[in-house]
């Protein structure tokens, strides 16, 4: 079966002043995501995750190498493809209600008015914010604005969801309550899930498998296979001796090196 | 912060000095016999039977149709060109020295070589307001779509935004708060040259009345046409400041929101 996504040999150089011609973002990238799985990528800061990520989701071409998605080679973001970044407050339409930022990506892929509607309240009721459709994205509330990131990501059933530290400027409690929503919804959609984040513990709670980023200009360190059981909850799991030492273990990869 | 005052108290803080200024003139001019400076009664009353009910009307209805007609097309090839010297960046810098030459250039001289190109009647002024009027639009066009978000941007293509649909709904849309500081500009500048371009070898319009009736003496006719024209400007900028609170409500609410955080 061939991967949802892949990198390969992926190296990604920003233009300027260096012996290398400018700022090596990533060095020799490999790794693929299978159908199904929830892969989580951590690294130390500047070991090039944002960059992973535009390659990733075809926002940006690598300067070599390949990035494949569905095994045909990336040049823009496939339709099939969700993006949640970590700024919602940016990423998200001032101008346009919730439900009409939602219904965007429906819009432009040409799905009937009626059928829009439907499906924006079915994905607002599945991120909990059946309510919220007429507000105005900034009558919300951070942890709010960024369930309606994930709803307008979701909306239009893509094959792969790509999540930029999506939680990063949300407190904690709220944190954990999306961590269990996006793992509801990618139970729910179906969804492959390729998740940034530079946090270990959540690394851990969350994926199947975690790829780690080595000090920059990154390269993959290591793969670790998650072996925690499902469903997983923010008590039980944590409490877990597995969960310690994965999280021991991935510390000292993102520390050390 | 201070405490936000209600309704009434809003009007009465703006209204009080401009109804004191006005009773001031009133009260002053009540006996007047000079020539120069007719009772402000007079005057009233002049804008009454000339303007409202009587032969100056033509002069107002001919001054409307210039504005209008150029300042509608001032504002379509402002945000048109605006957006297309955003899209095509190599002719952005090639030209953006000429922009500001033309933009700081005091369009009134302009006058004469509009004459000289389109004669003396109605196309001559709409050509001078548009032109002239087009500027602070185009630049604020230009400014607002280069500052937006790089993120929104990236959103837009995420979400796959075909490019046409991008620049109109995602660039356009963020710039508009810029884009009306400008429209609102380029109504200035269009009042201006409404006048300007009427008080010049013209036989119509407003500006033509002013100057007509300096010539021939009537001094009440000559303020009366400023008085209207005083009217024309504050109606035109209330509506654009009414229009612009309904579309751009989002954009002052995030601000509001914001500002509290």
């Amino acid at each position: 079966m061939t991967p949802v996504v892949e990198l390969s040999k992926v190296r990604k150089v920003y233009p300027g002043p260096g012996a290398s011609g400018g700022h090596v973002a990533l060095e020799d990238v490999t790794f693929e995501v299978a159908r199904g799985e929830f892969v989580c990528v951590v690294g130390p800061s500047g070991a090039g995750k944002s960059t992973l990520l535009r390659c990733l989701t075809g926002l940006a071409a690598p300067t070599s190498g390949e990035a494949r998605f569905g095994g045909e080679a990336l040049r823009s973001v496939p339709a099939a493809v969700g993006v949640v970044f970590q700024d919602y407050g940016r990423s998200l339409y001032p101008w346009l209600t919730v439900s009409r930022n939602i219904e965007l990506p429906l819009k432009v892929r040409g799905v009937p008015r009626a059928e829009r509607s439907g499906r924006t309240a079915d994905v607002l009721a599945s991120v909990g914010l059946a309510d919220a459709g007429r507000k105005y994205p900034w009558q919300l509330s951070g942890g709010m604005q960024q369930r309606v990131a994930i709803a307008r990501a979701l909306v239009y059933r893509p094959d792969l969801l790509v999540m930029d530290e999506p939680f990063a400027s949300v407190d904690a409690q709220t944190r954990f309550g999306l961590e269990d929503l996006v793992l509801r919804v990618r139970a729910e959609f179906g969804v492959t899930v390729v998740f940034v984040t530079h946090d270990i513990d959540e690394a851990v709670y969350l994926a199947d498998r975690v790829v780690v980023l080595s000090r920059p200009p990154g390269t993959v360190s290591e793969v670790v296979d998650i072996s925690l059981p499902g469903p997983r909850d923010q008590i039980a799991t944590k409490r877990m001796e597995e969960f310690a030492r994965h999280r021991e273990h991935l510390l000292g990869l993102v520390m050390t090196r | 912060m201070p405490r936000s005052l209600s309704l009434t108290g809003r009007i009465l803080t703006r209204l009080w000095l401009p109804v004191v200024l006005a009773a001031a003139w009133w009260v002053s001019s009540a006996g007047s016999t000079s020539l120069y400076f007719p009772p402000l009664s007079k005057i009233l009353a002049a804008v009454w039977t000339q303007w409202a009910a009587g032969p100056a009307r033509a002069q107002l209805a001919s001054s409307l149709e210039h504005l209008v007609t150029g300042y509608a097309l001032a504002c379509l090839l402002g945000v048109g060109f605006g957006a297309l010297l955003w899209s095509l960046r190599h002719v952005r810098d090639a030209t953006s020295p000429y922009v500001y030459f033309l933009y700081v250039l005091p369009a009134p001289v302009l006058v004469p070589a509009a004459m000289t190109l389109f004669g003396l009647g109605f196309s001559m002024k709409v050509v001078l307001i548009a032109f002239a009027a087009m500027w602070p639009v185009l630049l604020n066009t230009l400014d607002g779509m280069r500052g937006v978000d790089p993120v929104a941007l990236d959103t837009a293509r995420a979400l796959g935004v075909p490019p046409a649909r991008r620049v109109l709904s995602v660039v356009l849309r963020a710039a508009s708060p810029q884009i009306a500081a400008g429209l609102r500009n380029s109504l200035q500048v269009a009042i201006i040259l409404m006048v300007v371009s009427e008080w010049v070898a013209s036989t119509d319009g407003i500006g033509y009345y002013i100057v007509n009736s300096q010539e021939s003496f009537d001094y009440t006719g000559m303020w009366s046409g400023i008085i209207v024209l005083a009217i024309i400007g504050t109606v035109a900028n209330l509506a654009f400041v009414a229009a612009e609170n309904r579309i751009l409500h989002w954009h002052y609410g995030a601000r509001a929101v914001e500002g509290a955080r």
